[in-house]
């Protein structure tokens, strides 16, 4: 009965041919819109899986956009999205180009953060449920939950984000370095909250300091491999079976009204500035007008209110550390590794045909992969890269990478963000039960903390592609490498 | 996609010479007031929200909408509350509709399970709805949490509407 309503080209239909084992392209002359190729980054297998949904279809349309430069990019882990399809990169020309809202998504900087200790796997063991207890109670998750000791009112929150992470820090939420270990160094400084509208504030002065739900997490893990010891030890990770913490969420509702008042915005745009478009979620405007200055403005608050969202859920795991063995969370070095956006727009400067061009970079679901001596790293990785951290399912591994120069040359500094989904969340549920999942975790030594049963039945790990395969073209490609492989002990869940 | 791709369906109050298909899912969902399916979609959920007019499937459109967070039979209707939304066109006007539902529980802190839509009316500047919401609360010892909606979106957006029937479908960012 759905076939009639679908209005779409099968992806299967999609022409793409084979460049070399990892990378594909869908030809310029696919569609007449087209401006520049697409091009996908994925082995035999992550590929068939991308052709069952809309992924290489949402490439083409990309490709459409005014000022696009050289190709749009899918990754391995690319799934169907709005407009963008999730596991994508496009650049545009900073003047020529449009910037889209829809190539960042709802979720603006959405991402995630690593933490490690120099606890091992033995220290904790014994500790491990009283942990993940406490944090649990420490850190606000799933619906409606918030902490009641943590408000921050409107003038407040404006600036908080305007000024980022160091602003949490100074309020004693933090310690001084973190700041400089968060992309952007927690902080976009064409953060502007006058042009976030009253809602996007409300829904963010009732969010800030919450984990959210679906697959957003909060895991203790423990190094299970490492690739590279010196990188490895640059980054702080120095053996096996080393507790790290993993922390992934987004902007909350603040990023989510900011990107629906913009694409409001944006479809008048498309209109005033009579931009033809092959699908209406990639409402965008020309990067030199007010519209995408404004957007650009409103969305680094919305990235920097992630920052601190982030920063906040760091302090309440130290002092859960504190609570669970009386010692101040100096005792373990909690030092934060990297904090990367999975969601963002960003300025930046690339070489397109031997011509060094000032770019708009839309990342939907990828992560930033700079190489070394990349001024925007901080100066401590700078010999070495910058950290890139691919968060895995519930269950799953999760990689720490490194940027390469590679990275640069190929895919505008980016690589892959995660595992990508496999499965539709109604199908998970009618083949999980979130009680069994926990029961299945638990039985592998893996204790679960969740705030709603469904959205662990909808998490499972097979409702996910295999991030180690994802990582493996990344990997293999160059375009960022092994660097260590993390497993989870401990999961807490919205 | 076939029917074995729906996940539920839940029909109101049955009318005479309806057969009625009830898919039960694993989380218990079971006959709701609601009129409304979901159907497949890669990393989110598409609701396609039926009635016999318009208002009547953006009443069941809102309803789907928070049965996907909670479970809405626990909801009991205490608070009543008016809102008004306008768009430009009948896509816009379900989006802010749904958007204005999903700002006001986080805002307010409220949840809702009854909606009356008003006559959405033709305005110079497009279409306006006025509607009543009623619920409470939300306390998570009483509603179940399931999982929690980012946004509704344009992606695969479909209003359909005949004499007798009107259909709108929308996929939320979860």
């Amino acid at each position: 009965m759905d076939g009639k309503r679908r209005h779409w080209t099968p992806t299967h239909k999609v022409p793409i041919k084979k460049l070399d084992t990892f990378t594909w392209r869908i030809p310029q002359e696919y569609k007449p819109g087209m401006r520049v190729p697409g091009v996908v980054f994925a082995d035999d297998e992550l590929l068939e899986k991308m052709k069952t949904d809309r992924t290489l279809e949402q490439c083409a349309n990309v490709a459409h956009l005014p000022g696009i430069y050289k190709h749009a990019i899918t990754l391995p882990d690319g799934h169907e999205g709005y407009g963008f399809p999730i596991g994508g990169v496009a650049a545009t020309d900073f003047d020529e180009g449009v910037l889209s809202p829809g190539g960042v998504g709802y979720d603006i900087n959405c991402g995630v953060r690593l933490l490690t200790t120099n606890l091992t796997e033995h220290d904790l063991r014994p500790k491990l449920a009283d942990l993940t207890n406490t944090i649990f109670k420490n850190v606000p998750c799933g619906l409606g939950s918030r902490r009641k000791d943590f408000i921050i009112k409107m003038d407040e929150l404006d600036r908080l984000v305007t000024e980022g992470v160091s602003w949490l820090v100074e309020q004693g939420m933090g310690w001084k370095e973190d700041a400089e270990h968060c992309e952007e160094k927690g902080s976009m400084e064409s953060a502007n909250p006058d042009k976030v509208s009253n809602t996007a504030k409300k829904r963010g002065t009732t969010q800030i300091g919450t984990l959210g739900s679906g697959n957003h997490f909060l895991e203790i893990q423990k190094v299970d491999k490492i690739y590279n010891p010196t990188v490895a030890k640059a980054f702080g990770i120095n053996n096996v079976g080393q507790i790290t913490v993993m922390i992934h969420c987004g902007s909350r509702g603040y990023g989510h009204q900011i990107c629906s008042d913009y694409l409001r915005i944006m479809e008048r745009a498309v209109d005033k500035y009579k931009i033809s478009l092959p699908d209406r979620e990639l409402a965008c405007s020309p990067g030199n007008t007010k519209e995408a200055g404004d957007y650009f403005q409103a969305m680094s608050c919305a990235v920097n209110y992630a920052f601190v969202n982030r920063q906040a859920i760091t302090y309440w795991v130290r002092q859960g550390f504190e609570q669970v063995f009386r010692q101040p969370a100096e005792t373990f070095n909690l030092q934060l590794v990297y904090d990367v956006a999975h969601n963002i727009a960003k300025i930046e400067e690339h070489d397109i045909e031997g011509k060094r061009k000032k770019v708009w970079t839309h990342r939907k679901g990828a992560t930033r992969a700079f190489p070394p001596n990349s001024p925007e790293i901080p100066s401590d990785y700078r010999d070495f890269g910058q950290p890139v951290i691919i968060p895995g399912s519930m269950g799953s591994s999760s990689w720490l990478l490194v940027g390469t120069k590679k990275s640069m040359e190929v895919s505008f500094g980016s690589t892959a963000h995660g595992a990508g989904r496999m499965m539709s969340r109604s199908a998970a549920k009618r083949k999980f039960w979130g009680g069994d999942i926990k029961r299945a975790l638990e039985k592998r030594g893996i204790i679960v903390r969740a705030a709603s049963a469904v959205v662990l039945a909808e998490e499972a790990d097979p409702a996910y592609k295999n991030v180690d395969k994802v990582v493996d073209v990344s990997n293999k490609l160059g375009i960022a490498t092994h660097v260590v492989r993390l497993l989870p002990m401990a999961v807490v869940k919205g | 996609m076939s029917i074995s791709y729906v996940n539920y369906r839940i029909l109101k109050e049955p009318r005479k010479g309806t057969l009625i298909c009830t898919f039960i899912t694993l989380q218990g969902s079971r006959l709701s007031k609601g009129k409304f399916e979901f159907f497949e979609h890669t990393a989110d959920i598409i609701i396609v929200a039926h009635g016999e007019t318009l208002e009547e499937a953006f009443e069941n459109a809102a309803l789907a909408t928070f049965e996907v967070m909670t479970d809405t039979k626990k909801i009991e209707g205490e608070s009543r509350e008016t809102v008004e939304v306008d768009g430009f066109d009948h896509e816009a006007l379900l989006y802010n509709w749904i958007e204005t539902l999903l700002v006001r529980f986080e805002t307010t802190g409220n949840i809702y399970s009854e909606f009356t839509v008003k006559k959405i009316q033709k305005t110079d500047s497009g279409y306006k709805l006025k509607a009543i919401l009623l619920g409470e609360k939300f306390d998570p010892k009483k509603h179940p949490s399931k999982v929690g909606v980012k946004a509704i979106t344009y992606h695969r957006m479909k209003i359909t509407q005949t004499l007798h029937k009107s259909n709108v479908r929308f996929v939320l960012d979860i």
